[in-house]
């Protein structure tokens, strides 16, 4: 299993849009100061320097700056590569010809989980934080569901810029981002802001794009190598097709279900412990994912304690416990593990535990009670 | 009676020939489901031995439900032919579709649910594990023989949550579980099986198991206040998960302050549900409260 949502970097949302017609500033991607003094002389001098980094507020951070020269490009990317933004560092920056703004709307379209259906978001109000403006005057921005049938027709685009109180002429903007988020099998496409210029043109500023890792299959032109998991242990984990997301605590979680594991983090979490790890091993798991998990989690050098937290249903418990054994063939344990089987196979896996009878391998009979006694042994 | 699933429901499958089609085929038909066919263009005409049992396969679920008079399809077709199937079956208005697909894109889930909705057939799912009701009948992946049947409702997003308070109410047992799914765009809601145990007589308290991600607990909490006089039981999952990170489930992920564990459980409590803090204690406070006398008329003065 892998993330199951795929955020673009800025320059990467930028391609898409602008394969697509929408027009976007001049821009080029580097990672050395040097490179960015270089694409700002190329680009005429003056030029936007943008942290490269997949969260938002980097404005807010310093990671968006105003250099007048190729000089002064090369100072602020020096300043800003390197920099940790929300937890992310910065390893490359965009370079971007300035535009003249006249104006800065906002226009997006999200899944609306409720409804089942996309939605437009609209604005004339653009340029900041949509969500705190959406929260404080919700009248100033227009949500318009898109029947799923009929998609965004060139009258529905008039519909749409008009609820927003845009210009007439971003309707072909609107067409292009909805193609976008269609062609590509995008959960969030946004522009913001959408700018009309000086000189009258529909500009993109800035694009966030949200792709669905579950339309991989169909979508082969997804270039992603070396970006997705930037903790060598997810990385590790998405090879070995392991559900798995990096926690800061000190108890590594390993169940099966997604459910039933997010449960469990939230019990070592009212036992007083704070979880290392959420590993998934899925439903139905043979014994070699499971030692593929068990011995993954091991290798979290921030771990103290592990809990494998087992509700078999389709999963059987007898499995699980031959995958422990046969993790410890090639993994010296040298932290404790504890077990809670229930369901399918319970009794046998239990009894295959029984039978290992290592000294740091600890059953449990119930999920809170293996909780507690994980809690206490990273302690 | 049970909701969605009863007895009489006649069940086909939609990918029966396939490993996992068989393997819970298999398990449904020990289960006491009446499985009637499997669906396969291409093995029509032909019949599968499922242990004492023979299944014949059609073309078609149009020809499935016209030679069996089946009202449910199950479905395990992989992700990228489930929206066709799905549609398929929609389009022979099959009154029950229990999609248990996981990883369907959502761009098809959108058009699906959207077309299913128009053809009243009611999707469970997708990426679910269906639904149970003990000693009627099973359509999916959940696991009979944890539970018996009982008076208990349970609605969930988790398919292990589900196991786990089954197991954990085994001794009460239920009239029908509903496993709904993770995903960010599912057919039937927490809404949905709500009413539906609200208005089954045999239903006496309905456990709601919940996540985070999307705001369909905070809707649900305010269907409750308005509109189920039976006690709710609820439970949320996720509390120590990180924001911006998919936890497992596809639509499990806190974004900003939206989607978060902590405004759901406040959600139902306000609305009167009581809110477990781990599943054991979940299962304690149905317990307490079906070991509470019948409130008399004149308690409620």
């Amino acid at each position: 299993m892998r993330e199951r949502a795929m955020d673009l970097y800025e320059h990467q949302a930028r391609e898409l849009l602008r394969e697509n017609g929408v027009l976007v500033p001049r821009a080029e991607v580097v990672a050395t100061a040097e490179d960015a003094r270089a694409a700002a002389e190329r680009l005429g001098g003056r030029v936007v320097v943008k942290a490269q980094v997949k969260t938002g507020g980097r404005g807010k951070a310093g990671g968006v700056k105003l250099a007048d020269d190729p000089a002064a490009a090369e100072r602020t990317a020096r300043r800003i590569l390197g920099m940790d933004i929300k937890g992310h560092t910065v390893h490359r920056v965009m370079v971007a010809e300035p535009v003249e703004v006249a104006r800065e709307m906002y226009l997006g379209f999200t899944l609306d989980r409720a409804a089942g259906r996309f939605l437009a978001i609209a604005s004339a109000e653009g340029g900041m934080e949509i969500e705190e403006v959406a929260a404080h005057r919700p009248e100033a921005v227009a949500r318009i569901p898109i029947g799923p049938a009929e998609g965004v027709t060139e009258a529905k685009a008039a519909e749409i810029a008009a609820a927003g109180g845009l210009p007439p002429e971003t309707a072909g903007t609107i067409s292009r981002l909805w193609t976008v988020l269609t062609a590509y099998d995008a959960l969030l496409v946004e522009i913001n802001p959408l700018v009309v210029t000086r000189d009258g043109a529909i500009v993109a500023l800035d694009g966030k794009v949200t792709l669905d890792d579950n339309a991989r299959f169909r979508q082969p032109s997804w270039d992603d190598s070396g970006d997705r998991a930037r903790d060598p242990l997810e990385a590790r984990a998405a090879a070995a097709g392991l559900g798995y997301v990096k926690l800061d605590g000190r108890v590594g979680v390993i169940g099966n279900g997604a459910g039933l594991v997010m449960s469990t983090l939230d019990v070592v979490a009212g036992c007083g412990a704070r979880p290392a790890d959420f590993l998934d091993i899925g439903g139905g798991a043979s014994a070699q994912v499971m030692a593929d998990g068990l011995s993954l989690v091991l290798d979290d050098p921030e771990v103290r304690s592990v809990l494998v937290n087992v509700f078999g249903g389709i999963t059987a418990c007898d499995a699980v416990a031959d995958g422990i054994v046969r993790a410890l063939d090639t993994v010296a344990l040298t932290k404790p593990l504890v077990v809670r089987l229930d369901g399918n196979n319970a009794a046998r896996g239990r009894a295959i535990l029984g039978q290992l009878a290592h000294p740091l391998v600890h059953q449990a009979d119930t999920m809170d009670g293996a909780a507690a006694r994980a809690a206490e042994l990273a302690a | 009676m049970a909701i969605f699933l009863t007895k009489d429901s006649k069940v086909i499958v939609q990918g029966m020939t396939g490993a996992e089609g068989m393997k819970h085929t298999r398990r449904m038909l020990a289960a006491g489901t009446d499985v009637v066919g499997g669906v396969n263009p291409r093995k029509a005409g032909t019949r599968v031995d499922i242990d004492a049992r023979t299944v014949p396969v059609f073309g078609s679920v149009r020809e499935a439900m016209d030679a069996t008079g089946a009202d449910v399809s199950v479905l395990f077709v992989p992700p990228p032919h489930a929206k066709a199937a799905v549609t398929e079956a929609a389009d022979a208005r099959i009154p029950l579709a229990v999609v248990i697909t996981e990883g369907i894109p959502v761009h098809d889930a959108v058009a699906f649910q959207a077309y299913a909705r128009a053809r009243a057939t009611r999707i469970i799912g997708p990426n679910c594990p269906g639904l149970i009701s003990p000693g009627q009948s099973n359509a999916g992946i959940i696991p009979a023989d944890i539970t018996k049947p009982g008076r208990i409702g349970l609605v969930s997003k988790s398919g292990t949550l589900t196991y786990q308070l089954m197991y954990e109410l085994r001794d009460i047992g239920f009239s029908t579980c509903v496993g709904i799914g993770g995903d960010p765009v599912i057919g039937t809601t927490h809404i949905d099986a709500l009413a539906a145990f609200e208005a089954d007589p045999d239903t006496d308290l309905i456990v709601m198991i919940g996540e985070i991600g999307g705001d369909a607990e905070e809707r649900a909490a305010r269907y409750v206040a308005d509109h189920v006089t039976k006690p709710v039981v609820g439970y949320i999952a996720g509390f120590t998960a990180p924001e911006g990170r998919t936890m497992g489930h596809a639509g499990a992920i806190v974004s900003g302050s939206s989607g978060t564990a902590a405004a759901k459980k406040a959600a139902l409590e306000a609305a009167g549900v009581s809110v477990g803090a781990t599943p054991t204690e979940t299962a304690g406070l149905v317990m307490a409260l079906l070991a509470e006398p019948a409130e008399t008329p004149g308690d409620a003065a």
